[in-house]
């Protein structure tokens, strides 16, 4: 049961770092309000289905979402681009500050409530007594889906074809009379889509509030750099390990003093260290993202499917 | 030419390193004028927590601007050294007070050594990549130590974190009667600090290790061809940089005698970032102003408006489009223009973009505060009052008001912006002529 939660949740984070690194790998922009976007998503998939229902905003929502990316890669982002990479990140910096206060003046400060529909709003099956979600296994369903399409449209298609080469070879895409400006916003406003897509789907499976941004954010970091920068492949094995790895730890209290009990040593309030034996793997779990990250840098700085070495 | 060897560029005439010259003495006997004298003209014990605020801001601006103006990281975690310096920087106070033979005064000095610590542990990982992934991974590393700060409540005190007392130890200034108890004693000693570190951190420009830092930051692959270890100095870089966040640290620690783990959160991280950024990184005074600018959101402005978050997110945003050089940058290209001549061609045009700008930014205000009176602060009536003109966020003549001053402003002010444009490079057109005159005329 657990291990589905964990690859649920981890495909839920795979959308979002798949946005991210899609967008950083053709621009070299890291869109620090990525997460914004999708707190967006959440947000407007609420609205819209306030005002018709879930399915209707399931398509608006991540439209609504590219739209905003689109426009705002074409008349900011753009603008800053002759400034370098640390312009571009700070104006998304600015971005994400934005976004959130102006989500707050919208919709308020705190959550709304943003629910399963319905249909979807059932156990699928049982197992050990505890059941799963049919949501859940809609979610699955969803990212996989926009796995597969993705990849498609990027190996398969004509689009995807001009877009790699455009990631390449700028200067002779042009020249081939393609406008490379614009499948660069189109790419941001793509990657904003599946941002808002994936606050669609997140946003009524776990809560819809101002403070969710900043609690992916970070991890979504997280994954990118783990998995290595601009691999989509490496993000893919990162969200589904941090996601099982953060799904195991709730459930489990082990700490090192039960380990070292069966090794034979006894740890005790007087041992050197004891706040640090004594924590429980439950406990540590928030961190453990990260802890993953410092070793991963330590380790192999490139990330698990990376190639560049800077 | 009046040269007796005009064929001699003046540029290879031998140059003399003097640190103490003529200008640098006045620029810091002012600076040191300055701090001795705030006091005097702000009286009141509130203007005076301010002083202090700002002096440490200034502190911590600073040591952030090594990193992202002097070596080009983008840091967003460095509330971790500052706020770690506090940490430890409290615990010693304690032991102080438990009987540690350590004066008072130099406690800011320990938070210095405990951020040069963290920085040397931590710093070892993030600056393992340049560039955006360094940004990432600051981001990570704060979201860790942030997190583990609430694990270990034995240290970091928990949810309510710790507090202390700076009245209390020894030494031969707590004999003069230089306790700490009022404010004023803590002020002047956060000037002394300033004044040292902003010194030092000015003095660690010139040298070697600053000068390799620029050149990282301008071409990180050319510094390494000429045989720098470009990852070693970014590593050194942020030891120092964390030295003096750990002092503003320390600072802080004096100053409030508590600690909680939010002075850990990103949310901090990304002030310093932002602030910085406002004051602008590209001159060394930059940062001071940007402190300047953080305290004054975060005390002043955010007591006015609720929405000031808004304001200085779309005006740093605003900023990073227009004007990347800050607030500095700005003040020293009209400096330039003074210099010229230039200045007084754009006197309408800069009254024009005052005047309408003002009025476009009092419909902005109007909306967004009747915004958040409908959203926020609903139990409190809809009557609003922005610059003395009362509104009703319930009425729709508020509204159509508000937004008919905005978009007329706003109309003006473009126009304005125009005109201001058109007079700002034909200037820019006009100096560039005269240096390059007045470089012909030297050689």
């Amino acid at each position: 049961m657990s291990v589905l939660n964990g690859v649920s949740y981890g495909l839920l984070l795979f959308m979002l770092s798949a946005g991210l690194t899609l967008i950083f790998s053709m621009m070299g922009v890291l869109n620090f309000a990525h997460a914004s976007f999708y707190m967006l998503g959440a947000y407007f998939a609420f609205q819209v289905s306030e005002w018709t229902n879930y399915w209707v905003a399931f398509l608006v929502a991540p439209m609504l979402v590219a739209l905003m990316g689109g426009l705002f890669e074409r008349f900011i982002l753009r603008k800053t681009h002759k400034f370098g990479h640390v312009a571009e990140l700070l104006v998304t910096f600015g971005l994400s500050f934005v976004i959130l206060e102006l989500v707050q003046l919208i919709w308020g400060r705190t959550a709304v409530d943003y629910k399963v529909p319905a249909a979807l709003d059932g156990s699928l099956f049982k197992l050990f007594n505890s059941s799963f979600p049919e949501y859940r296994a809609f979610m699955m369903l969803v990212a996989v889906g926009m796995l597969v399409g993705l990849f498609l449209m990027l190996k398969k298609t004509r689009i995807g074809l001009v877009i790699q080469a455009a990631l390449t070879h700028p200067e002779t895409t042009e020249a081939l009379g393609h406008n490379v400006p614009r499948v660069f916003a189109m790419v941001f406003a793509g990657g904003c889509a599946l941002a808002g897509l994936a606050g669609v789907i997140g946003g009524n499976a776990f809560i819809t509030e101002p403070g969710m941004a900043q609690a992916v954010g970070a991890i979504i970091f997280v994954v990118v750099v783990v998995g290595g920068m601009g691999s989509l492949g490496g993000a893919l094995i990162a969200s589904v390990l941090i996601g099982l790895m953060q799904t195991f730890a709730v459930g489990l209290d082990w700490s090192f003093i039960g380990g070292l009990k069966s090794l034979g040593v006894e740890v005790t309030p007087e041992t050197f260290g004891y706040p640090v034996w004594k924590l429980k793997l439950s406990q540590v779990g928030p961190i453990l993202p990260y802890l993953l990250l410092v070793v991963m840098l330590v380790v192999r700085p490139k990330g698990i499917m990376g190639t560049r070495d800077d | 030419m009046t040269s007796p060897n005009s064929s001699t560029p003046s540029a290879l005439r031998p140059l003399h390193f003097k640190p103490l010259n003529g200008v640098r003495i006045v620029v810091w006997t002012t600076y040191a004028l300055i701090l001795l004298a705030l006091p005097l003209v702000a009286q009141s014990s509130f203007a005076l927590t301010l002083l202090c605020m700002t002096g440490i801001a200034a502190v911590a601006c600073l040591s952030y601007n090594m990193l992202l103006g002097q070596a080009g990281m983008l840091s967003f975690g460095h509330a971790v050294y500052t706020g770690l310096g506090t940490f430890v920087a409290i615990q010693t106070m304690n032991k102080i007070l438990g009987g540690w033979p350590l004066p008072m005064w130099l406690v800011p000095l320990v938070g210095g050594f405990a951020g040069l610590g963290f920085g040397a542990l931590l710093g070892y990982v993030t600056t393992r990549k340049a560039g955006t992934p360094f940004s990432m991974i600051t981001l990570g590393v704060g979201e860790l130590v942030f997190a583990s700060a609430l694990m270990f409540p034995e240290f970091f005190g928990g949810e309510a974190g710790i507090n202390s007392n700076r009245t209390g130890g020894t030494g031969w200034l707590h004999d003069l009667g230089l306790t700490f108890g009022p404010q004023i004693q803590v002020y002047y000693l956060i000037a002394i600090y300033l004044f040292i570190c902003t010194a030092a951190m000015y003095a660690f420009t010139m040298t070697p290790l600053g000068r390799i830092a620029n050149a990282v930051r301008d071409n990180a692959e050319r510094a390494e061809f000429v045989g720098y270890d470009t990852r070693w100095v970014r590593y050194l870089i942020v030891m120092v940089s964390s030295f003096f966040a750990g002092v503003a640290g320390g600072l802080t620690a004096l100053n409030v005698e508590a600690a909680t783990a939010d002075l850990l959160h990103g949310v901090r991280s990304g002030g310093y970032l932002l602030f910085t950024f406002l004051g602008g990184v590209g001159f060394f005074f930059g940062p001071i102003i940007g402190a300047v600018l953080l305290v004054f959101s975060l005390v002043v402005l955010s007591e006015i408006t609720k929405a000031w978050q808004l304001y200085v997110g779309v005006i740093f945003l605003i900023m990073v489009v227009y004007a990347p050089g800050g607030f500095s940058a700005l003040l020293m290209l009209n400096l330039r223009r003074i210099k010229y001549g230039e200045w007084r061609k754009m006197r309408w045009p800069y009254a024009g973009m005052m005047f309408f700008g003002l009025i476009a930014l009092w419909g902005i205000a109007a909306i967004v505060e009747m915004a958040y009176q409908i959203q926020v602060a609903a139990g409190s009536g809809s009557e609003v009052t922005i610059a003395g003109i009362a509104l009703d966020s319930s009425s729709h003549t508020s509204w159509a008001v508000a937004i008919a001053v905005m978009v007329a402003g706003g109309a003006a002010f473009e126009y304005w912006r125009r005109k201001f444009a058109k007079v700002w490079s034909d200037g820019e057109e006009r100096i560039a002529e005269a240096a390059k005159k007045a470089e012909a005329a030297i050689v």
